[in-house]
């Protein structure tokens, strides 16, 4: 029986959390013998990027009612065409609202933000993230039907590439509870809940006007830019780049953090990434007891030399 | 209108985290219990739409008694009443069956949740509670105005934001954004007396069925200790990132 997994688009493009679900799933399939069966609704993307990761079946879901997205409505495709009793999805907004509504659908056991591959097989348990950060939880599923939710940058994407082949599936789902009025998306701007690097910054930049040397380092580093929750409720910045406990949860590979205290709530977010460098002027600033790099001193020196050294460094 | 808000009891957001010695469960001992914050985002959200449009708010709880000072807070803030399920949660679906159950023959207009709680960080029981009444389901929400049988919302997406109508009854899950942050109630002495008198009924599960078990819980191991690097040394600090950690 595959392993199903929803791989993700947004216009057509699949996303890097879409490669990572595939990894995931194929790493679930080895466990138990078998292959992946990817499912997309609408992409314009090729099938051979989901080969790529695992992936040796790609159904395509052509639907002009899915044009527009709708939990309940994509939940109802993913239903239709996904009868295995492993569904993999990544933990990304979107897919996170379809995945409950089709664990209730499919009467499936569902377990978010796992972190990596199952521990067991029948029942199938796995390590996921709890207490935003703070803890481990070892979930087990009762049932065999079970949906996971990977989480974004936990389980990495892993190339595992195998011949694949490709169906198309008509279906005209109804969709009439939701209407897209507007939809806003901000181009060529970097993924925050993707991005391997994040540079952040707190209250200690004093002023929004101050974010330039932030966005500088950022650029240099191909880098998402992220903010402490205090520098958003004044509105420096917008609300989407605020993480931590109350804002998002992110596991770059590496973190740096400016001019941030390092309160409990706003570690709850980050302490996932993998490497975490601090810059603050305070040598008691909590965050140093939480990083693996830290430099005692003025931001507004040390964040342009670093960016200017950095730069020396990619030549 | 109706509304009805739900909401979770969760250990204070700077609570230290301990998991019991055989690590089979979380450690209760000294935690202090609020409202989760983002469902704080949907019980104001209920709140300002009662005053703006004379709706009624509801809020639901599933747990047992020791979560009736988090309900009390909740009608302080200025809920109508409450409804407790008699039943301390065990996994996202048993929450939510409780609470569709509570919700089927209640007739309520809008269902408001919290995104996640940040307790177990499950994000699935608006979700899963939508499914059950077979009503739409708008997660991540922002912003959300309501206007006869028909709500406009807006929604978080990925690197944007998307504005939808949605055909009423249906679940919101909020988050900050949904009302501003300085907007949110802090209860005062009159909404604290009067929480005391407002209508608290506690109602027996309907099933208790359970579809995931945490079998075992870890603490995050420590990091190693911070390796300090001088201000007038950054070139050491790009070797480390580049050499050591490799991240760069
Ligand atoms: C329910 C609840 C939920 C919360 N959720 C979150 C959350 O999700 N995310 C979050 O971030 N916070 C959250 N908080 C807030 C959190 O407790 C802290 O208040 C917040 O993280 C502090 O932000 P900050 O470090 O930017 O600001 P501050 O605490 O003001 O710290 C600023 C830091 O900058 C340093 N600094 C000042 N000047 C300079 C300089 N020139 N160069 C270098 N360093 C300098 C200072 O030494 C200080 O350490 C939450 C709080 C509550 C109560």
């Amino acid at each position: 029986m595959a392993v199903f997994v929803y791989a993700e688009n947004i216009n057509g493009v699949y996303k890097k959390a879409a490669f990572e679900a595939v990894s995931y799933a194929k790493a679930v399939a080895d466990q138990t013998g078998d292959t992946v069966t990817a499912i997309s609704v609408n992409p314009t993307d090729s099938s051979d990027l989901l080969y790529k990761y695992g992936a040796s079946k790609v159904i395509n879901i052509k639907d002009e009612g899915l044009k527009n997205f709708s939990a309940k409505a994509y939940a109802q495709a993913v239903s239709e065409v996904a009868d295995g009793n492993i569904i993999v999805f990544p933990h990304t907004t979107d897919a996170s609202s379809v995945a409950p509504m089709l664990a209730v659908m499919k009467n499936y056991s569902l377990i978010t933000n796992v972190l990596e591959a199952p521990e067991s097989q029948s029942p199938l348990q796995v390590k996921r993230k709890a207490f935003s950060g703070k803890g481990f939880m070892h979930a087990k599923a009762d049932g065999t039907g079970v949906i996971l939710t990977v989480s974004q940058n936990a389980f990495g994407v892993k190339e595992n590439a195998v011949s694949g082949s490709e169906e198309v599936k008509n279906l005209s789902v109804s969709n009439e509870d939701t209407k897209v009025i507007s939809h806003e998306q901000s181009s060529g701007k970097l993924d925050l809940k993707e991005a391997e690097i994040v540079v952040s910054a707190g209250r200690g930049l004093k002023g929004p006007e101050n974010w330039g040397m932030v966005e500088d380092l950022a650029n240099v580093l191909g880098a998402a830019t992220a903010c402490s929750k205090p520098v958003s409720d004044i509105g420096w910045r917008p609300h989407t780049e605020h993480v931590g406990q109350t804002g998002k949860a992110i596991a770059p590979n590496l973190y740096i953090a400016i001019g941030i205290s390092g309160a409990i709530q706003h570690l709850a977010g980050v302490n996932s990434s993998k490497t975490i460098v601090v810059i603050n002027s305070d040598p008691e600033a909590p965050f140093f007891k939480s990083a693996d790099y830290g430099v005692v001193g003025d931001a507004f020196q040390i964040v342009p030399a670093l960016t200017e050294k950095i730069k020396a460094l990619k030549g | 209108m109706k509304i009805l808000v739900c909401i979770s009891s969760v250990p204070d957001t700077t609570s230290k985290i301990n998991f019991t010695a055989d690590k089979s469960a979380f450690d209760k001992n000294g935690i202090q219990w609020v409202i989760n914050p983002l469902d704080e985002f949907a019980l104001t959200k209920a709140v300002k739409l009662q005053e703006s449009q004379g709706a009624t708010v509801t809020v639901i709880n599933v747990g047992d008694a020791t979560t009736e000072p988090v309900i009390r807070k909740a009608l302080a803030i200025g809920a109508n009443d409450a409804v407790r399920v008699n039943l301390d949660p065990k996994d996202s679906f048993s929450t939510a069956k409780e609470i569709a159950s509570v919700a089927q023959n209640g007739g309520y207009d809008l269902i408001l949740c919290g995104k996640e709680s940040i307790d177990y960080n499950g994000g699935s029981v608006p979700g899963m509670v939508a499914q059950l009444l077979n009503q739409p389901f708008v997660n991540a929400s922002v912003g959300l105005e309501v206007n006869g049988a028909e709500a406009t919302a807006v929604r978080e997406i990925e690197g944007g934001k998307e504005t939808i109508s949605v055909k009423l009854p249906a679940v919101f899950a909020g988050q900050k954004g949904l009302v501003d942050e300085k907007d949110l109630i802090i209860p005062n002495m009159r909404g604290i007396m009067s929480a005391r008198t407002k209508p608290l009924q506690v109602v027996e599960p309907v099933s208790a069925e359970v579809k995931v078990q945490g079998v075992s819980y870890d603490s995050v191991p420590p990091r190693a200790a911070v390796k300090m690097v001088s201000p007038d040394n950054l070139d050491e600090l790009v070797r480390l990132l580049h050499e050591e950690a490799k991240v760069i």
